[in-house]
């Protein structure tokens, strides 16, 4: 059994009288890249915003690692979240700080480092995302939306983490830079060590890059498993998903061997 | 997690080379003691010929550890000495092979400027700056004008539902607040004229003086500082961030005309709005004088308004009403401009507002004074 480096358990999340998550449960295992997946409206980003902290829940146990979120002190918060990145949809960028300053802007707050250590380690960073010295001093106005994606995630790598959350990563970028972007995650994955939680929506995603992939519908995770598991489930939206026109098309082209 | 601690660096010396041995954590959270670490080393004995780095004891790597270890070695290599690594995890060397890539472009030529000329520079810039931030209101009084034309040409054309949704924020919404200003603004010119004119036993002359003030200056001037602050703003701010999520540029993909869409309308609602409120603002005052001159001067509402109907004339009165739609065009066209000129950031929005409000009312005072001089000589 691999170790569990996030653990939700019977996770309640809702707005008014209307309840997204019903009683969810999810592992991500250390050193893996989960895909989650679910219709517009499902609860995915739900359920990563509750996990990150940004949403309250109303029943349940989240845990990463080895830490009881619901029940920690606002140190051990900071000290778990000091451990994680996060890429949101459209970057989110602090637009009035350049390219070099979002990176350092963590490294900052959590580390005592001279300037020469930040300004060199942010550089590798970016290097690492695919871009150069040249964009470090660009404002994030002046990029365009796969630069943009690779600086947020040299921010969300800024302190290497150990853990990654990536909310659609791939969307709003042309086939090609979303096929490059999978593979750049597959990469760092690998080399940095970094267990991965990815919210898409981009099948030929799920099927690059991810080890393992978990549907929601209905308010809770109804498959679970490798792809090839996806493609047995009997789950309507699930079959539908996975083996609609869309994913056949996609299914039928050779597999890229990131790996 | 668990098994963090500080990291280390000990050092031998075996003949001509150096031999290093690392243990601890080489991660981002000891990053500073560990810089230090390797820099001494890093400065280490220029006789010795070679170093050898032992990793075996490195429990935890990260790219901070990977990057101060490539530093390292590229100070040794620098001077034609050899460096070996040994003893590293292999799941390690993926990332020192990465960071062994980084840092090998050229560095920015920006930061390496020297500081004279920097400063030589920016005054160069700002002064640029100055000259062509004039361009923009140029180009808009052309914009706006070309569009009045059309509109006029066309009527059909002109958005009469947005002209009217802004003249109810503009105008309407700000009635409250303009006439309690303009009344505490008019007692406080009755109360301090009472106060000194009493001295000299001429009460009978605060009258004259609160007539003829209002009427024809600060009616109208508070009225405008009021609005370019309260509406001005708000015009540049929604234009402002209209810009920055594209929604400009959509109208225009569109086949719209943003001046015409966006900005004749706003500033129509201003023109007839200004003078509006400038004729209320100045009754609002008239009425604080009076009612101050009846509580604190002593001095019946008939003898106050007998003696006002003496002090001033409808000239007066218009020449400061002829200066309200002349400001209310100056406020339009900066807090427009402003509006548009703003770029991708949050912060470039606040700049442009604060510049926009700043502005106008900087325009609005030098209106009036050349207004003053210009009325003056006309012998109004």
């Amino acid at each position: 059994m691999p170790e569990a480096i996030i653990k939700v358990r019977d996770l309640v999340v809702g707005f008014g009288d209307h309840n997204v998550l019903k009683g969810l449960s999810l592992d991500v295992h250390r050193g893996e890249i989960l895909g989650l997946v679910g219709g517009s409206g499902s609860g995915k980003s739900v359920l990563l915003r509750t996990i990150i902290g940004l949403l309250p829940r109303r029943a349940g146990s989240i845990e990463a690692l080895g830490t009881r979120l619901d029940t920690a002190s606002d140190a051990q918060r900071r000290g778990v979240e000091r451990h994680w990145g996060v890429l949101f949809q459209n970057g989110a960028l602090f637009s009035s700080l350049t390219v070099r300053q979002n990176v350092q802007f963590p490294m900052r707050e959590y580390l005592k480092l001279s300037e020469r250590l930040m300004d060199e380690v942010a550089i590798a960073k970016l290097e690492m995302v695919g871009l150069t010295a040249r964009d470090a001093d660009k404002f994030p106005s002046e990029l365009s939306g796969g630069m943009t994606k690779r600086v947020a995630l040299a921010r969300a790598l800024a302190l290497d983490p150990e853990i990654v959350f990536l909310d659609e990563p791939t969307s709003g970028l042309d086939p090609i830079s979303a096929g490059d972007f999978d593979l750049l995650i597959r990469t760092l994955q690998q080399t940095l060590g970094l267990s991965v939680f990815m919210v898409t929506h981009d099948l030929e995603s799920l099927h690059t890059v991810c080890d393992r992939i978990a549907a929601l519908a209905d308010g809770v995770v109804v498959a679970e498993g490798t792809m090839d598991m996806m493609m047995m489930s009997e789950h309507p939206w699930v079959k539908s998903y996975f083996r609609g026109k869309r994913a056949s098309m996609i299914a039928q082209a050779p597999r890229p061997t990131a790996m | 997690m668990g098994m963090a601690s500080a990291p280390a660096l000990n050092s031998t010396v075996s003949g001509e080379r150096l031999l290093l041995a690392a243990s601890g954590s080489w991660t981002a959270t000891y990053a500073g003691q560990l810089e230090s670490l390797v820099d001494n080393q890093a400065a280490a004995a220029a006789k010795l010929h070679g170093m050898s780095i032992d990793m075996t004891g490195v429990r935890e790597f990260d790219t901070f550890g990977a990057w101060l270890l490539e530093r390292l070695v590229r100070a040794w290599k620098g001077n034609e000495r050899s460096v070996e690594i040994t003893g590293l995890p292999e799941h390690y060397r993926g990332l020192l092979d990465e960071v062994h890539q980084a840092n090998r472009g050229d560095t920015d030529a920006r930061r390496t400027s020297a500081g004279i000329l920097r400063w030589l520079n920016g005054i160069g810039r700002s002064f640029e700056g100055a000259l062509r931030g004039t361009l923009p209101f140029v180009n808009m009084f052309g914009a706006v004008g070309e569009a009045l034309v059309r509109v006029v040409a066309r009527p059909k054309n002109f958005r009469i539902t947005s002209a009217v949704h802004h003249l109810d924020r503009v105008g309407w919404q700000a009635v409250p607040i303009i006439l309690l200003i303009t009344f505490l603004i008019g007692c406080i010119i009755a109360q301090q004229g009472f106060f000194h004119f009493r001295q000299f036993g001429a009460d009978i002359y605060v009258v004259d003086m609160v007539g003829i003030l209002v009427l024809r200056e600060i009616g109208v001037l508070i009225v405008a500082i009021m609005v370019a602050g309260r509406s001005g703003s708000s015009y540049t701010a929604e234009l402002g961030s209209m810009k920055m999520r594209e929604e400009v540029d959509a109208l225009r993909t569109m086949g719209f005309d943003p001046i015409e869409v966006l900005v004749l309308p706003r500033i129509l609602a201003l023109l007839i709005a200004l003078p509006i409120l400038a004729f209320l603002g100045s009754m609002a005052a008239l009425f604080g004088g009076g009612l101050v001159a009846f509580l604190y001067g002593g001095m019946a509402p008939e003898i106050y308004i007998e003696r006002l109907r003496e002090a001033i004339s409808i000239t007066h009165f218009e020449v400061g009403l002829i200066k309200a739609p002349f400001m209310a065009l100056v406020i339009g066209f900066v807090a427009c401009t402003e509006g548009l000129r703003v770029q991708g950031s949050a912060e470039s929005l606040g700049l442009k507002t604060t510049s926009s409000v700043v502005k106008s009312i900087f325009m609005v005072i030098v209106l009036d004074g050349l207004f003053a001089i210009f009325f003056a000589s006309i012998g109004m």
